[in-house]
């Protein structure tokens, strides 16, 4: 009874390998659609590279690419209209309404569900944030469909239906799971995991205004106010350019200050592995992998981590991996660019001085 | 004030091993917990029942082994344990979850009465998806508040509860309307210690077990693999990359390696040096 990572059926076995003929009033779903996520007037960066992914999808079914925003402010909608157009977007289903202002799980609902049985898409896509695993839990109930969350990889496969894989198992393995008889085909994809594509300006595309048809005083809940994070120390892994982390092996709490003297020095940002978290050694925000945040840095020094798979996966964006280990077996070699087999607790410092030393040499020289 | 929390039980391992031939799941000897994330969602619960005296009802969907879990909660002071068990929910994905428990909260709140308060964790350790707690929501028609960081009033009376959510950049204050489904967010509270005297009445209680039947499914397309519109087709390991890491091999002491690794880092991204540079030159002048 495991959610979505249920059990692979067995070898030969049951419906897994049967495709049924799709619905007849399945049939007119057509287009690909990515939901954009707005706050405050800027459209998260998840929304893009999903448009960039949706571009490759749409242009394999050869069909559309539509976007979906939702708001209260008519200039910030057509900002992001005029965005989601540069980045590939065919189309965009445009609803305003005051109702829309900030985010809330009951009129967002509402509306996208709305438009979906308005326009039928056979592709719907989400950012795997809060804000869309929120809205894409509600909506893929109300529409009675499947929805995989937090897609590694998303493909076309040679009958046109969607495959999403994702790990499964906490990470060991991967699956790829299918929608097939039900429309829309949702999935979710965190940030980062797909890369951003490139931004085309000046392509336009067409807007289908929707109207939401929302009437505040029949909405339950209220957003009575919104405390910005104040604390500087957040973490802001996903878009961070160099990130160190560290592992179990770096043996204790008090070592893990190392990663930190290194991040210091690069301008990095810093995080750890999964039982780092469970150990209590950082807080969850700085968590990298699978169950926690996906980078794509420029370098990323990954120091006693031994690289399980849930791991990989929330690094493999990474242009340049490093891997610092004393076994030189671990899974993590396998995936690097680049690694020394060596005690990261006595290596830490000194590649911290190194860097440092390098910095400061190549500064006096230019 | 009746309130459920919904829990599951999950192997007590981040990392499930795998046989390394035939790609399948090794649980033998695994041993299950709560799912973590669930714990919060209990405590928070537990709290409310130390303000208003309310009833804590918990309720799982599993093997019948998940009992265990149930009297663990009951440990921690909880007052009923509701088991959901049968072969035809075997292989459920989430919006076959979120149905079976969804009948079962139906059938809990004509038992014991209606629950104004569900809560969940924000997701399980095992599936990761965050999907059933809103998918329960929308079944039930409970306004849904995900991921929050605390509970800032509860007022019984007027049917109203003011939290904050966690968002992107912020936080949230958001009121609503009791009943309400909450998924709570994860270090949002810290766990009891379970006391001797709840643990003699968890060892003692009777876990309220039903089936399908029992809960007034009749249609049990809508349960397990059949009821699940997500089909796993294909489970595979990631395939190993041909290139592996080019490995930096410098005898002699940590000075020397790391020094080789700068070079080495620096020769493969010439960008990040570049940067560095920028970098060193803003912020050490």
């Amino acid at each position: 009874m495991a959610e979505n990572n249920k059990p692979a059926p067995a070898a030969g076995g049951s419906r897994a390998n049967t495709k049924k003929e799709l619905p007849e009033h399945f049939k007119a779903y057509k287009h690909v659609w990515v939901a954009v996520e707005i706050e405050h007037g800027q459209v998260h960066s998840v929304s893009f590279e999903l448009l960039g992914e949706g571009r490759k999808l749409a242009d394999k079914r050869g069909v559309e690419l539509a976007a979906v925003v939702m708001g209260d402010d008519r200039a910030s909608l057509d900002a992001a209209a005029a965005a989601c157009f540069e980045y590939g977007a065919d189309c965009v289903y445009l609803a305003q309404d005051p109702a829309l202002k900030h985010y809330r799980n009951e009129t967002s609902t509402k509306v996208l569900t709305d438009i979906v049985n308005t326009y039928k898409p056979e592709i719907l896509l989400l950012g795997a944030t809060n804000l869309g695993r929120d809205l894409a839990g509600s909506v893929a109930t109300t529409l009675q469909t499947g929805l995989t969350a937090d897609c590694t990889e998303l493909a076309i496969d040679d009958e046109g239906s969607l495959a999403a894989t994702r790990p499964t198992f906490g990470g060991s393995l991967l699956c790829t799971i299918f929608t097939l008889n039900f429309r829309p085909q949702m999935a979710t994809v965190r940030p980062r995991v797909l890369a951003m594509p490139e931004r085309e300006e000046g392509r336009t595309g067409k807007i289908v205004e929707f109207d939401p048809k929302l009437v505040e005083d029949d909405v339950i809940t209220k957003v009575l106010d919104f405390i910005a994070d104040r604390d500087t120390d957040k973490a802001n892994l996903p878009y961070a350019d160099i990130v160190v982390a560290g592992g179990l092996g770096l043996g204790s709490v008090e070592n893990f200050q190392l990663v930190k003297e290194l991040a210091e020095v690069l301008g990095a940002e810093y995080g750890g592995s999964r039982p780092l978290v469970q150990k209590g050694w950082i807080t969850s925000d700085r968590q990298i992998g699978q169950t926690g945040k996906t980078i794509r840095p420029k370098l990323y020094i990954a120091a006693g981590i031994s690289g399980a798979i849930q791991h990989r996966v929330g690094v493999e964006g990474a242009d340049l991996i490093v891997a610092i280990n004393t076994d030189p077996h671990a899974p993590i070699f396998e995936f690097a660019h680049l690694g020394i087999v060596a005690d990261a607790v006595t290596l830490l410092p000194a590649l911290t001085d190194a860097f440092a030393a390098r910095l400061r040499v190549n500064r006096l020289a230019s | 004030m009746h309130i459920v929390v919904c829990i599951k039980q999950v192997p007590d391992s981040a990392q499930i091993r795998v046989h390394p031939v035939t790609n399948t799941i090794m649980r033998q000897g695994v041993p299950t917990i709560i799912n973590p994330y669930d714990l919060f969602a209990l405590e928070e619960a537990l709290r409310l029942k130390d303000r208003f005296g309310a009833t804590v009802t918990v309720l799982t969907m599993g093997p019948p082994t998940a009992a265990e879990s149930l009297r663990k909660a009951l440990t921690f002071g909880a007052d009923r344990a509701v088991l959901l068990t049968d072969r035809y929910f075997a292989g459920s994905d989430t919006l076959a979850t979120s149905y079976a428990l969804s009948m079962a909260l139906l059938k809990v709140a004509e038992e014991f009465g209606k629950p104004e308060i569900i809560f969940t964790g924000k997701q399980t350790i095992d599936g990761d998806t965050a999907q059933v707690g809103p998918g329960i929501a929308k079944r039930l028609d409970y306004n849904q508040l995900t991921y929050i960081a605390r509970i800032i009033e509860t007022d019984t009376q007027a049917g109203t509860i003011k939290v904050e959510r966690r968002a992107e950049g912020g936080l949230q204050v958001l009121e609503s309307k009791l009943p309400v489904l909450i998924t709570m967010l994860e270090a949002s509270n810290e766990m009891r210690r379970g006391s001797i005297e709840n643990a003699l009445i968890a060892a003692r209680a009777e876990v309220v077990t039903w089936n399908a039947a029992a809960v007034g499914i009749e249609d049990l397309t809508k349960c397990g693999l059949r009821g699940s519109p997500t089909i796993v087709k294909k489970v595979f390991a990631p395939s190993a990359r041909t290139d592996k890491a080019a490995l930096v091999e410098v005898d002699g002491k940590a000075e020397a390696k790391a020094a080789a690794l700068v070079e080495a880092i620096f020769a493969k991204a010439p960008g990040v040096e570049h940067d560095l540079l920028e970098h060193a030159a803003q912020h050490y002048v």
